[in-house]
This record gives structure tokens, C-alpha cells and sequence, in this order.
């Protein structure tokens, strides 16, 4: 039995608070790696962290991507989105396949 | 391609057969393997890209409803409405086999038995807005465990990919010629040697005809 952390602008993020999730809020970007490593090492099934932190936490998101747990979930927060959720599945594929055949618009 | 380097004998050509024919059963298991992977990987990768998107739009449009409220809101309502949740969620993950690919399966649980009981708050000092992105994104959150395991899923099995056509490459371009040619480097060499010892013998009852004859021309009396 595990649980779901969400990481983010707390903005963003306040509503998961409501649904059940547990929420930790990250305001200042360069904070997100030591949030992050707290999440993980707290043993979380599923980790959604906002689209806008995706870039600070390349190395740790890479580590946990090789591993069948946790799953890391870019979403959208706030402030939009800047594809870097789409990004990880275009590498999955560029990976995979050797050229994107899927996301190549 | 390099031969490699062993004995010509005749026992290392039987290992090298035994080997090369090895070699063969797995190239073609791990073949089959990343064709298969593949297969699956392209289905699991289209069903990701159109959850993904719907996520996203529907997310954009829940966090537009939590802005809508925040300014309709004071800051302090909203917290004290969304911070001290009634709902819990735990999830059960389990995993799943795939052309040996460990993928994780997640199935949630609510603590409270009724899944729609969210709403933390009176609906006396909310706005209405909090209230469509409260539900709004309760009925989001099976949506985006599945993306949450699709996304792993995608991820482990390009790594398996990966690694399966690295196997199936070095097999079928490395290995597999080598054993080849060390195989007919072997055989050539065996063929050699008794081509080799084969004249030595008639060599040498050459010589022991004449050796006879001479004899017989020397000591005419004998025999």
C-alpha cells in the first residue's frame, strides 16, 4: 500500500490536497531536487511534479525512470505547460524505435 | 572478422559448433522478443500520447477553475477549505509481466467508502468555482494514475528495446560471423593436416619401395 505525492507551486497543486493526495510545495525552483529526494526515499508509488519543475530535476527523474517504482508524472500546473511531458515519451520513442514516429507534427 | 583465438583441434571445433549453434537460438529468441516488444510498445505508446493530451486539457481547464476561485476567494479561505482533506487516496500497485518486462499495474483505494465524497468544506464560504475543480479533478485522478502507468510502462520498455537490439546486433554481426569463421578456419586447418600427413605416408612408402628394390639389386641371393 503506497501512496501519491505531488510536487509543485503550491498554486498548482492545492487541489490534490483536497482529493487525498499528499502535497509538497516547492516555490523556489533550486528547492525542487531536495523535495524531490525527500519524496522518493519516502517511498511514493506515483509522483506528479508540475511541467515547470521538470527541468531542475532532470538527473533524479532519469534515476527513477529506471526503476519500476516510483512512476514520475510531469503535469500541467498554473503556469502551463512547456512539453516537457511530451518530451520524456518523444525520447521513450526516439529510444525505442531509433527515429519519433509518433510525435514528429 | 577476427578469427578467434584457440586450437585447431578437433574438440574445440565440436565446442564451437555446440556454441555457434547456441548463438543461433538466441538470436533468434531475443529477435522474436524485440519484434514483439515492439509491437507493443507502438500500441502502449499511441494509447499514452492521446491520455497525455487528455490530461493536460482537462487539467488546464481545473486549474483555471482553482485561479477562478483564488481570486473570488481570499487566500486563507481556500487553504482552510483544501488543506484538511476528508479523502485519502492509497494505491495497490502490482506489477505485470511483459516479454519480461516488469510493468507496474496501479488499482487505488479511497478511505472513505463513497468516492465522490471529496468536499472538505461547507459549501457556505466557497466559491462554486473551487467546487467544479474539487470534482473536476477527483474524476481526473483515475485518468492520470492510468497515464502514470502507461508512462512507466512506455519508459521500461524502450529501455528493454534498447537493450534487446544491442543483444540481437552483437549476435548477428559480431558473434555469430566469428564463430563462423572459426569454425571454417578450424576445419581447414584439420583438412590440411591429413592432406599433409596423407603424402608424408606415400612419401614414405616411396621410399620403403626403394629401399626394397635397392636391397634386392645388392643381395641378389637373398630371400
Amino acid at each position: 500500500m503506497v501512496k501519491i505525492a505531488v510536487l509543485g507551486d503550491t498554486e498548482s497543486i492545492k487541489g490534490f490536497a483536497a482529493v487525498g493526495l499528499d502535497i509538497y510545495p516547492c516555490d523556489r525552483d533550486e528547492n525542487s531536487t531536495e523535495e524531490f529526494k525527500k519524496i522518493v526515499s519516502a517511498g511514493y508509488g506515483v509522483i506528479f511534479v508540475t511541467e515547470r519543475l521538470v527541468p531542475f530535476l532532470e538527473k533524479e527523474i532519469e534515476k527513477a525512470d529506471k526503476q519500476v517504482s516510483p512512476s514520475v508524472v510531469p503535469i500541467t500546473g498554473v503556469s502551463g505547460n512547456n512539453g516537457s511531458g511530451t518530451a520524456a515519451l518523444k525520447s521513450a520513442v526516439e529510444k525505442a524505435v531509433g527515429s519519433d514516429i509518433i510525435f514528429n507534427r | 572478422m577476427a578469427v578467434l583465438n584457440v586450437n585447431p583441434t578437433r574438440m574445440e571445433l565440436t565446442r564451437l559448433k555446440k556454441q555457434l549453434s547456441t548463438a543461433l537460438r538466441g538470436h533468434k529468441l531475443l529477435k522474436d522478443k524485440r519484434d514483439e516488444l515492439m509491437r507493443q510498445f507502438l500500441d502502449e505508446i499511441r494509447e499514452t500520447k492521446t491520455l497525455r493530451e487528455e490530461v493536460e486539457k482537462e487539467l488546464k481547464g481545473i486549474n483555471a477553475d482553482f485561479v477562478l476561485a483564488s481570486s473570488v476567494m481570499s487566500k486563507e479561505a481556500l487553504d482552510t477549505a483544501l488543506l484538511a482533506p476528508k479523502q485519502e487516496v492509497y494505491l495497490e500497485t502490482d506489477t505485470r509481466n511483459v516479454m519480461s518486462v516488469d510493468i507496474p499495474v496501479y488499482s487505488f483505494k479511497t478511505r472513505t467508502s463513497e468516492e465522490s465524497d471529496i468536499f472538505s468544506y461547507g459549501f457556505a464560504s466557497t466559491s462554486f468555482e473551487l467546487d467544479d475543480a474539487v470534482a473536476g479533478l477527483s474524476e481526473l485522478l483515475p485518468k492520470m494514475l492510468k497515464l502514470a502507468e502507461k508512462e512507466k510502462a512506455v519508459k521500461l520498455m524502450a529501455d528493454e528495446i534498447e537493450k534487446t537490439r544491442r543483444r540481437v546486433n552483437a549476435l548477428e554481426h559480431v558473434m555469430i560471423p566469428r564463430y563462423q569463421e572459426t569454425i571454417h578456419f578450424i576445419s581447414m586447418k584439420l583438412e590440411e593436416n591429413e592432406r599433409a600427413s596423407r603424402a608424408r605416408l606415400m612419401k614414405v612408402k616411396d621410399m620403403m619401395i626403394e629401399e626394397n628394390i635397392e636391397y634386392k639389386h645388392t643381395h641378389p641371393d637373398a630371400v
